[in-house]
């Protein structure tokens, strides 16, 4: 049986734990919030877009010319942008990103496989694997300005223009609730209009002309689809980190609530003991 | 009912919606002036000043490209960056255009060109579009 003394130090010990473990959920908590501020501000402008591109794809036959950016190419090359917390603490989050993000390389039999990792958790499990780094992209901070992804999306772009790559895709985890974040793979280059959820509407005037429009707002939307699947990335990480410290917590304060119940058990058998050695003491001296 | 409705949209946030009797932006081919009832439109901007009147008071933004958008008396303006003139703080803008300035003056082997210019670019409309505003200001004291 432990001492008394043992188990108050392990008491001490594990509420410290938890005080911490609750101030990191709090912390979380604060932080998704603002996150999840900046996952619907940022609806918009992403509604506004893929409306706008799917009604320009609906000119594209009068155009008769296929935008780069939307062209399929035969792919060889493919270019996976890997979005993964910086820090841990934040339970199975990119435990299940690096899985996902092996199987799709996986299923990528036929072509080569690049890797540009965001985020310290996703560089540290490709390198691990000997997989093909190709830039690395670590404390982007929780407070994401566009102007952040810039190297990040002109480098594909870059990429893509040169047939260094025909594809890129991105894989961020999907904030579904708080409880639930799902890994997400999703092409981002080449654009295909068909996976807007938009009907086109046809009558605009162009200025200059459609290929024009194109040209700039094709770029600005995979800087946009690449700033989301970051702005997810965050709100994903906080939910989960806060999920993972309030188990903590809990689990903790259930190691005390245990362990203040031995104490108790050992300090009483102690009592009973001190009496007892008493209570017999003063009968062997009245004997 | 003689107004249009005009949303400002950037990447992180809305900048402003509101019904406006009157825009006029920098199109990538010129100013461009857009009234209520303006038919269908998409283009292309410019870096520029954008100017909008409501209840005849006109007030300015700094908008540094984008595109516009002109549907069913909607006009809604996708940009990388907006500011109203109010929020700009001139003498930082200064700031920032004497150091994009300089940089380009003196410039070193792995400066990127492109991006100095548009930096000094974006500065100066900053630094104008608040003097813009100061300036009607001044006028309609006198």
């Amino acid at each position: 049986m432990p001492s008394l003394r043992e188990l108050r130090r392990r008491i001490r010990s594990i509420e410290n734990t938890a005080k911490v473990t609750h101030a990191m959920e709090m912390i979380a908590a604060s932080k998704m919030r603002k996150a999840q501020g900046a996952v619907l501000s940022g609806r918009p402008y992403a509604e506004k877009i893929q409306e706008v591109i799917a009604n320009l794809e609906a000119q594209q036959d009068a155009v008769e010319l296929v935008h780069p950016l939307l062209e399929r190419r035969n792919v060889q090359d493919v270019t996976l942008i890997h979005f993964t917390p910086d820090r841990g603490l934040c339970g199975g989050l990119h435990g299940n990103l690096n899985r996902a993000v092996a199987e799709f390389i996986l299923s990528k039999k036929g072509s080569s496989v690049q890797v540009i990792a965001v985020g310290r958790k996703g560089r540290d499990f490709i390198v691990r694997t000997g997989l093909n780094l190709k830039a690395e992209f670590t404390n982007m901070g929780d407070q994401l300005k566009v102007s952040d992804i810039l190297p990040l999306s002109q480098m594909v772009l870059d990429e893509y223009s040169s047939v260094s790559t025909d594809e890129v895709y991105i894989a961020y985890p999907r904030f579904v609730s708080m409880a639930v974040q799902r890994p997400t793979i999703e092409r981002v280059i080449p654009v295909d209009p068909s996976d807007l959820p938009y009907e086109a509407k046809v009558g605009y005037i162009y200025e200059p002309d459609p290929m024009g429009v194109l040209n700039v707002l094709l770029p600005r939307y995979i800087e946009m689809q690449i700033y989301h699947g970051l702005l997810e990335l965050n709100a994903s990480e906080q939910s989960a980190r806060m999920v993972a410290m309030r188990n903590a917590t809990d689990s903790a304060n259930e190691m005390v609530d245990d362990l203040t119940l031995e104490l108790n058990k050992v300090r009483q058998a102690s009592i009973t003991n001190e009496l007892l050695d008493i209570i017999a003491g003063t009968i062997a001296l009245k004997g | 009912m003689n107004s249009i409705e005009l949303q400002i949209i950037t990447a992180e946030r809305v900048v402003y919606s509101d019904s406006v009797e009157a825009v006029v932006a920098p199109g990538i081919e010129g100013e461009l002036g857009i009234l209520p009832h303006h038919s269908a439109l998409m283009t292309n901007l410019k870096a520029g000043p954008l100017m909008i009147r409501k209840d005849g008071e006109e007030s300015f933004f700094a908008v540094t490209g984008g595109f516009l958008e002109v549907m069913d008396n909607r006009v809604t303006i996708l940009s990388d960056a907006a500011e109203h003139s109010q929020e700009i703080d001139e003498s930082r803008a200064q700031l920032a255009m004497e150091r994009a300035s300089e940089r380009l003056e003196n410039r070193e082997g792995n400066l990127d060109l492109e991006r100095a210019l548009a930096q000094l670019k974006r500065a100066q409309i900053r630094v104008a579009v608040s003097r813009l505003r100061k300036m009607r200001r001044a006028n309609r004291g006198l």
